[in-house]
């Protein structure tokens, strides 16, 4: 009761409540601009943050980091744009939507399901932090290589594509990740002298050039075409029957988001492509998947936002970011003079308990903003093309170009811009080039340090009962859609 | 769906090399080849210092899957035939032109005026001809965005003739 109390605290605070504001709105409008984000933002705003006291400034930045994971949902729905690489999974369906002038409908539930998410995380995030805390310590590396396999078997049914050819796509991303300088050794891969490469391929200007740039030019090739958009259905949100279809979907989502986040360092992305994984896994129509189901959208969304609260327990229950957001909020924490530690929860619970309180707020602020605003920012799909796309284009040179102010991302983003629009000619879906980029580091690194830890001996990852336990869940996840398609058949 | 039928059927009286499936599969082969040779002329760590795999095993292994899964692709291509797209159309390529003018400009001139000379470009060859929309995506647009990324997140661009009177 008393910790409830302490929650409620951000609420009676007249400066809290401006910050909660200010921070949100922040957050949003970072969202939804292409390669900026809440990491970005947070980095930005952490100057300022020493003007404010503790709470105060970790709640700006926490508000920052729920409200920009929403935000890019936003342009991820109207514009095939992921404004952070954790909404890359919302544009599959969220696009299609909106094509289909249901924007409205798919902003909603984006923005009920990152709400919904959200909280549950916090609430998650109250009663289990410092259990998750220990169970997140008991993964190595080799329980993260078999996660990042877990992962990896989404590949094969994601996508419209054939299932070899999004092996294709899912194999080239990996090898992307292989780019740069080698974590291990130092050693150059793929760099072709080029200096700027060094560092590796940027996540946000692959993700920016294979779905806005690709997205351009393939509206390049409509533009003589007539569309029958009806208007008005733009601005329809969900309806009742959407959100009994959903609701299943949003909570299994939020507890595989809330997992995920606890585990040190992965965080919204991996979380989102998961929970849009299993959402169609689950699903009685996995076939409308990628052709804007609505349970796609729910799936991708509650789990990102979920994976806010859950990055959170890591990072104040063991000083270990559960993101690269939390690690700017872990910046701000030490800068403040906050040590995070299973004693912050004996020590200071009247300052953590205010933190899981902001956070449920900002949820809260940013749904007031979302689903109020989704009528407004719905009516962007009405823009002509011929207008709108030179903006797009705009915006996201520059969201990519602020990344590192790196010129070279530009053109980067402009090369998978040219090769996205020819994959998806010739039927190779752009996703698993997404997913493998995400979890190729993942992958390889967790691989070879295993073998390090293992001596070469590649049968001790089955002496590990977590990584054993993903094994055997990545043969399920595997064989189960075949076992589905053999009974659809019969 | 009459269209396609005989869209299929011209496909499959083509020669083999002058089908998109043979010609995809060449060129991911090609490129894949070529990147595994250059794994070979990554340096490699002495026996002594060597913890674990090689840093070339690693895309060693992927190219040479990448590889295998395209064969198996082209050979189950030759059973069934993918659609023949349609030819792309000149607004296709004008865009492409226009990622071409825009790396031009903002190479040599400026890169706000190359986003501008693309927008402009762009929405022009995509129908717009009305001057004070042709304004409004080429200029008052780009001016707005590069005063919120430059003024409110203290982001600096490239130098260039804009960017250069701006900053002195």
């Amino acid at each position: 009761m008393d910790n409830l109390l302490l929650m409620m605290a951000p609420l009676f605070s007249s400066k809290l409540l401006l910050v909660l504001f200010f921070g949100t709105l922040f957050g949003l409008i970072l969202g939804v601009l292409p390669g900026l984000g809440p990491t970005t933002g947070g980095a930005l705003i952490l100057p300022f943050t020493m003007t404010l006291d503790p709470l105060s400034a970790i709640v700006l930045l926490t508000s920052i980091y729920c409200a920009g994971t929403y935000g890019g949902a936003i342009t991820a729905v109207l514009i095939n744009t992921p404004g952070t690489p954790a909404a890359a999974a919302t544009c599959l369906d969220g696009y299609p939507l909106a094509q289909k002038g249901e924007a409205g409908r798919a902003l909603g539930m984006a923005t009920v399901s990152s709400t919904v998410g959200g909280i549950f995380s916090v609430i998650i995030l109250v009663f289990f932090a410092p259990m998750l805390a220990k169970l997140a310590y008991e993964f190595g590396q080799p329980e993260y290589f078999a996660l990042a396999i877990f992962g990896l078997t989404m590949l094969a049914s994601i996508g419209e594509g054939s299932p070899i050819k999004n092996l294709i796509a899912g194999a080239f991303g990996i090898l992307i990740s292989t780019v740069g300088k080698d974590f291990m050794t130092s050693i150059d891969r793929f760099t072709f002298g080029i200096n700027e490469l060094t560092e590796g391929i940027g996540f946000i200007p692959v993700v920016v050039g294979l779905f806005a740039m690709s997205e351009m030019l393939t509206q390049s090739t409509l533009i003589n075409q007539v569309f029958n958009r009806i208007a008005l259905k733009a601005i329809k949100l969900p309806s009742k029957e959407d959100y009994k279809k959903t609701w299943k979907t949003i909570l299994r989502s939020s507890g595989i988001g809330s997992f995920i986040g606890v585990l040190p360092a992965e965080g919204g992305t991996v979380a989102s492509l998961i929970g849009y994984s299993e959402a169609k896994r689950f699903s009685k129509k996995p076939e409308k998947f990628g052709k804007g189901s609505i349970e796609g959208i729910a799936g991708a969304e509650a789990a990102n936002n979920a994976a806010t609260g859950g990055a959170m327990v890591p990072t104040l229950a063991l000083g270990i970011p559960g993101s690269a957001t939390t690690a700017v909020i872990l910046t701000g924490l030490i800068i403040h003079g906050v040590r995070p530690g299973p004693d912050l929860f004996r020590e200071q619970p009247d300052f953590l308990y205010g933190i899981f309180g902001a956070m449920l707020i900002a949820n809260v602020l940013f749904f007031i903003f979302g689903f109020f605003g989704a009528k407004i920012f719905a009516r962007i799909t009405l823009v002509p093309n011929k207008i709108l796309w030179p903006m797009i284009f705009a915006v996201s040179v520059c969201g990519t170009y602020s990344l590192n102010q790196s010129i070279i991302d530009v053109w980067i983003m402009l090369f998978f811009g040219v090769l996205g629009f020819f994959m998806r000619r010739y039927g190779f879906s752009v996703v698993p080039v997404i997913i493998g980029l995400i979890l190729g580091e993942l992958v390889e690194g967790t691989l070879r340090q295993s073998l390090v830890i293992f001596d070469g001996n590649w049968l001790m990852f089955f002496t590990r009962p977590i990584a054993l336990t993903f094994f055997i869940l990545s043969l399920i996840a595997l064989a189960f859609p075949l076992i589905r398609a053999k009974k659809i058949k019969k | 769906m009459k269209n396609v039928q005989k869209q299929k059927r011209a496909n499959k009286s083509l020669p083999f090399f002058f089908r998109d499936e043979f010609r995809v599969s060449l060129i991911i082969i090609l490129i894949s080849l070529a990147l595994l040779i250059t794994t070979f002329t990554f340096d490699i760590v002495p026996p002594i210092l060597n913890r674990g795999i090689q840093p070339a095993a690693f895309p060693k292994a992927l190219l040479v899957l990448i590889i295998i899964m395209t064969l198996l692709v082209y050979y189950l291509a030759t059973k069934k035939p993918w659609k023949v797209q349609k030819k792309l159309p000149k607004s296709f390529f004008l865009t492409l032109l226009s990622f071409l003018i825009f790396v031009v400009v903002s190479k040599t001139l400026d890169f706000f005026l190359g986003i501008s000379a693309l927008s402009i470009f762009v929405s022009y060859y995509w129908g717009e001809k009305r001057i004070i929309y042709l304004l409004l995506v080429g200029i008052i647009f780009p001016i707005i965005v590069f005063i919120f990324f430059e003024t409110i997140l203290g982001l600096r661009f490239p130098p260039g003739i804009l960017t250069n009177i701006y900053y002195s």
